[in-house]
């Protein structure tokens, strides 16, 4: 059981859209990841999908499905004024060169030191394999990577680990980690938390995360 | 020169068993569903399955067929698994991964896609920064414990990175949108993806196109595929599917 109630999937997301600056090329991974694009309509944001296409526009319904126009989680997406098209090995050359600005990915688990696993549930049982995807390419090429996660588990299992127990996707690449009860931010010293879900306490948010926090200076509500 | 044949079987001919085959497309977009389709008919076996990003999660029929078979020893992949761990527990191709009857071979995406670049501009290897300090560093992932190959590794410039070869299929089974005689062709939207490099990969690259025009009216400067890539060409049908299905 989760202990606390906190922001709900898309509010994570749009927490995360207001880190985004204008001007800047953006991937978004699957999971919360993906809602951030609901709220970056109307920005100077340019959405790269692994896929190879530039400018993803907004998802497809109905008539509008085109199934040659997918994103890199197979769902159908709108082509806008500007959107372009490439091969996948120019779209991992973005991606590997350090031309995106901002990647946005889920995680398993998050510590310290900014690594973080994604790819593999071992619990699945499948002898050591599991889905990559883009997961490491996009980390190993991210300027800044932020991570958006529920805070725990379903069963209220700590995410914010001391040592990875899954897979790790890529070492001391997160920046940030939105979560439905605080933004924390990787420091060299450790994890520092930022924001914090209103009516929670410092001790609240420690009593689930599994390192010990470094606390912010300037510590607030999470603001919206 | 003409490149196209008349039908399935001339496309597909020389794949014997154990051949090594390139599959175009990224999940539901792009895939050779035709030409996959007459894989199996054919029933060619022990064949390795190279892909880029889960074409046959997004061709699902075409892998029941090619499984009901037992035609695949291995597939190389990014995302070969169901998403969904429910899902994917209770379907044939993860039950024989699980039991090991399927090889699976997992490498990063971008990755992936570069050893086929490699293998088609003659490059025989690279290192790649991707995967540092992680499993893919130690050894190659497979689910066959044997099969696990150690890394070579180097630091350049302070990164720790990986030495990856080139992939080279004996075949390639590509779609396009459009394509001329002479093999030169055009991809739709985001149907493009792997389709490209892995027609420069192979030995023999074979491609399905939804249109057969005539030489001439591809714009010169806008050719994706450059025919010298290509060996055969196939007219087919354009396929209509749910993409919101899967």
């Amino acid at each position: 059981m989760k202990r606390f109630e906190g922001l709900p999937r898309e509010i994570i997301a749009l927490r995360v859209s207001q880190e985004i600056e204008d001007n800047s090329y953006v991937n978004l991974g699957i999971g919360i990841p993906t809602l951030v694009s609901n709220w970056l309509e109307g920005r100077e944001v340019i959405l790269q999908s692994e896929i190879g296409m530039l400018k993803t526009g907004s998802l497809a319904e109905g008539d509008q499905i085109d199934q040659d126009l997918i994103n890199a989680s197979c769902q159908p997406v709108l082509e806008v004024p500007g959107t372009v098209y490439f091969d996948i090995c120019e779209s991992f050359g973005m991606i590997r060169g350090g031309h995106v600005d901002v990647t946005v990915m889920g995680a398993f688990q998050v510590n310290p030191s900014g690594d973080f696993a994604s790819w593999m549930n071992p619990s699945r049982g499948l002898n050591g394999v599991g889905n990559i995807g883009g997961s490491m390419d996009l980390a190993c090429g991210a300027k800044k990577l932020f991570i958006a996660m529920e805070h725990t588990t379903n069963d209220g299992s700590p995410k914010f680990v001391r040592e990875l127990t899954y897979p790790a996707t890529a070492r001391k690449k997160v920046n940030k980690i939105f979560t439905d009860l605080a933004v924390i931010e990787v420091v060299p010293e450790g994890l520092l938390l930022k924001e914090i879900y209103p009516g929670l306490s410092v001790e609240d948010i420690q009593s689930i995360t599994e390192p010990k926090l470094l606390i912010a200076r300037d510590l607030k509500e999470i603001e919206l | 020169m003409d490149k196209t044949v008349k039908d399935v079987e001339e496309a597909l001919a020389g794949i014997e068993d154990g051949a090594v085959i390139a599959i175009g497309g990224f999940f539901a977009a792009g895939v050779p569903r035709i030409l996959l389709r007459a894989l199996a008919e054919k029933g060619s076996k022990n064949l390795t399955l190279a892909c880029g990003s889960g074409p046959l999660l997004g061709a699902k029929d075409e892998l029941n067929a090619l499984l009901s078979k037992r035609q695949i020893k291995k597939v190389i992949d990014s995302y070969g698994l169901f998403r969904s761990a429910t899902k994917g527990a209770q379907h044939p191709f993860e039950q024989q991964v699980r039991a090991g009857e399927i090889e699976l071979a997992v490498y990063p995406m971008g990755t992936l896609a570069e050893k086929y670049r490699m293998a088609g501009a003659g490059i025989p290897a690279c290192f790649m920064p991707v995967g540092a300090g992680s499993m893919v560093e130690g050894a190659t992932i497979t689910n066959i414990e044997e099969n696990r190959q150690a890394r070579e590794t180097r630091v350049i410039d302070g990164q720790t990175c990986i030495l990856e070869y080139a992939l080279k299929p004996d075949f390639a089974l590509v779609h396009a949108n459009a394509g001329d005689p002479e093999g030169n062709l055009c991809y739709r939207k985001t149907a493009w993806n792997f389709n490209h490099v892995m027609a420069t990969a192979a030995r023999v690259t074979i491609a399905e196109v939804e249109n057969l025009v005539a030489l001439g009216e591809l714009k010169p400067e806008s050719v994706h595929t450059p025919g010298i890539f290509v060996k055969r060409v196939l007219k087919v049908p354009r396929i209509s599917f749910d993409i919101t299905a899967l």
